[in-house]
């Protein structure tokens, strides 16, 4: 998106490359039937009774005050804002400061890189499982210090209600910032070694180059960063399901996992689509500001 | 063998051949996964590939909640399976509005579903606008609950005979380092264990005024108040379970880590697969021991509308080699459920399947929770109990706040 309006703003615009437009309009049409046409449904069916079935018989903003009033989708809530807000926090980084090391010209950087990287190879469900076990107080991490000894060490995050979702970003992160030191390592990379040479000569510290130097031009690396990770964190349900499935309790639910246990489990697909209308108006809300400063009013910058 | 089970058995010989001449490959799908569960759905299996039809075992790992969905959604988006497995009652009752499943009552009348079928409110939850649409195979129970006989020796304390008795030797069985109720994780499992807690302490017709009429008064007032309770009790004694399953759950009382569970018939298969004797090893009490009153819930198969004849005529045979009196005795014996018909003999039942044929014959019957509530009421009060028994602050005044309003707002 970004490289399509970098040298916009010419006049005639829409004449050129008629062919390459022609070529693009099925997925023009791919967009507008099936992602715009899906949400619009989607929203459209929110203010209906449907149950296991969609019908169209419309019940105003019921499904809207009963999801509001229902405990768990305030525990969903509640939740995602803080596995969100430390994920983002700690992937960004964690992520940076990895990159940061790797690009001192060590030694098996490649090695290094790879075994980074490795733990966003296995899907979230593999990775849920994997730190399902290791959080677990029988044969976890738990288990393992108390056999070297410390007989008193308790580390069972799963199992309490109030650090539940705590054990899961351990889990996010583990997977999460080995794509996220790469990314800024790729923006690292793309610093011209003149840069360093002038900060080298002008005398400024090293940590100060990065903060006020290099990450101010990295902006375009973060910003992609931070959707993949804005992203990854209002989807989150796979991980949530293989770790805990939403305990103790209702200690970890999330609303994705909301969404489709009250559109398949519960059959009640009108409550299930009222609150994916309002994931989709939480990411609009954040997006939409952002993509307006930065393709809208971001013209001039180019 | 009397004379209208040999009627039953002629109607079966008599689909033999029409089965064998339309020989047709049927894929059934159902979430029996456990050991206890395969083992009886192969006796399905068996006598239905016996008929020279073949079945298609379609298996779906995960308790009903994550089979549910993946069956609905085949059946909507057209790629149905020949038959699958549903909890009779409200689960399926859409689809069957929506003229997706198969009307059965042809099959029905030939075989006289109607006078073979007991207790008739079987047959009446797969009637929807007085034509049938489910074969029932099982009755299911919930109200059981399974003792370690070990754990309690262990213990130094004798077997409860009533919950009463069971919340008295907790401690004990606490101080010895047994869990003394197991409740996994799994929300359903919660729900469930109110809703027995419910109909051993208020008794039958408050059950029946809360679940079947929605009453909200009678779920707001002191009976009630008494279950939750006893919930409270339950909760506290639940704590340190520590698993998720139902199976695992059981599992816990079969190895006596676990003083006890409260599960429906299905865990006695999970007993008979580990080689436990009802009576010495582990003890079982319906109704909690204190009002012996059973739910006749349990599973029943529908049939998605096929196009393929030669599927749809083997549909038929399968429907009715599922009640067929051999079929019906050889499964319930490796499910540890009972039979639909009152006609066949279960003289290789053991002492718990016979003290649930016996409350059976007394009629002393309620219908169970699915046939009473909508899926989505019943997902309500899964959240709300699963919450209950995790969140030990909860207290017993709020949670019954909130099942009143769960009540309420059903429809």
């Amino acid at each position: 998106m970004a490289g399509h309006t970098r040298g916009s703003g010419r006049p005639n615009q829409w004449s050129r490359n008629l062919n390459a437009k022609f070529a693009s309009v099925p997925m023009i049409l791919t967009a507008v039937v099936i992602f715009l046409g899906g949400t619009i449904w989607t929203v459209v069916y929110s203010f209906t009774n449907s149950k296991l079935l969609p019908r169209l018989s419309f019940v105003g903003l019921d499904q809207y005050e009963r999801l509001w009033a229902a405990p768990r989708w305030l525990m969903s809530v509640q939740n995602l804002l803080i596995y969100g807000f430390f994920s983002l926090v700690f992937s960004l980084v964690i992520g940076f400061v990895l990159a940061a090391l790797m690009d001192q010209k060590i030694r098996f950087e490649n090695t290094f890189r790879t075994i980074m990287l490795y733990p966003f190879a296995l899907s979230f469900i593999v990775t849920g499982l994997v730190w399902q076990w290791l959080l677990n107080p029988e044969f976890g991490i738990q288990s393992v210090v108390r056999s070297l000894g410390w007989t008193s060490f308790a580390f069972d995050p799963l199992y309490n209600s109030n650090i539940v979702i705590y054990g899961i970003l351990i889990a996010a992160l583990w997977q999460g910032t080995g794509l996220v030191m790469c990314l800024m390592l790729a923006g690292l990379r793309g610093i011209d070694e003149d840069i360093w040479k002038a900060t080298r000569v002008d005398g400024i510290p090293m940590w100060k180059t990065y903060l006020l130097v290099i990450i101010p031009m990295m902006r375009g690396v973060f910003i992609t960063t931070l959707v993949i990770i804005a992203s990854g964190i209002v989807k989150v349900y796979d991980l949530v399901v293989a770790q805990t499935s939403g305990g103790p309790g209702i200690a970890s639910e999330v609303p994705a996992k909301y969404v489709y246990d009250y559109m398949f489990q519960a059959q009640n697909l009108g409550q299930g689509f009222a609150a994916s209308t309002m994931m989709l108006v939480t990411v609009a809300i954040i997006i939409v500001p952002w993509a307006y400063l930065e393709f809208g009013g971001g013209r001039k910058r180019a | 063998m009397n004379l209208r089970s040999f009627a039953a058995a002629l109607a079966v010989t008599v689909a033999l051949p029409l089965g064998a001449a339309s020989a047709a490959d049927l894929e059934v799908t159902h979430w029996w996964t456990s050991g206890g569960e395969a083992a009886a759905v192969a006796e399905l299996a068996k006598a239905f590939d016996a008929t020279g039809n073949h079945w298609v075992d379609g298996a779906i790992a995960g308790a009903g909640s994550t089979a549910r969905p993946i069956m609905v959604s085949r059946i909507t988006g057209g790629d149905p399976m020949a038959a699958t497995q549903f909890n009779h009652g409200r689960q399926a009752e859409e689809l069957v509005e929506a003229g997706l499943m198969r009307d059965l009552t042809d099959v029905a009348t030939r075989e006289k579903w109607k006078d073979i079928i007991k207790p008739a409110s079987l047959l009446d939850s797969c009637t929807i606008d007085g034509k049938i649409y489910c074969a029932p195979v099982n009755i299911h129970s919930w109200q059981w609950l399974w003792l370690s006989n070990a754990a309690f020796k262990q213990a130094g304390v004798d077997v409860p005979k009533n919950w009463d008795e069971f919340v008295a030797a907790a401690p004990a069985l606490e101080k010895a380092g047994i869990v003394p109720l197991a409740v996994g994780g799994q929300a359903w499992q919660a729900a469930g264990a109110f809703d027995v807690l419910m109909v051993a302490i208020a008794g039958k017709d408050t059950f029946q005024k809360v679940f079947g009429d929605k009453d909200e008064e009678v779920a707001a007032g002191p009976e009630i108040a008494k279950v939750f309770k006893a919930a409270d009790d339950a909760r506290r004694m639940s704590k340190g379970t520590n698993v998720q399953d139902w199976n695992q759950a059981t599992n816990m009382v079969i190895t006596g880590k676990a003083g006890g569970q409260i599960m429906g018939d299905w865990a006695q298969g999970e007993f008979q697969l580990a080689g436990q004797k009802a009576g010495t090893d582990y003890t079982c009490l319906p109704g909690l021991g204190v009002n012996e009153v059973i739910s006749t819930g349990g599973d029943a198969f529908y049939f998605p509308l096929l196009k393929d004849e030669e599927k749809s005529k083997a549909q038929e045979v399968l429907a009715s080699t599922l009640l067929s009196p051999a079929t019906q005795v050889a499964f319930n014996l490796k499910k540890g459920s009972l039979p639909v018909r009152g006609d066949v003999d279960l003289a290789a039942a053991n002492d718990c399947m016979k003290k649930g044929l016996d409350i059976l014959a007394k009629g002393n019957v309620i219908q169970g929770t699915d046939q009473l509530l909508s899926a989505d009421s019943q997902k309500q009060k899964e959240d709300l109990f699963s919450e209950f028994f995790a969140n030990a602050s909860m207290t017993p005044e709020d949670a019954q706040k909130r099942f009143t309003d769960i009540i309420a707002s059903a429809e």
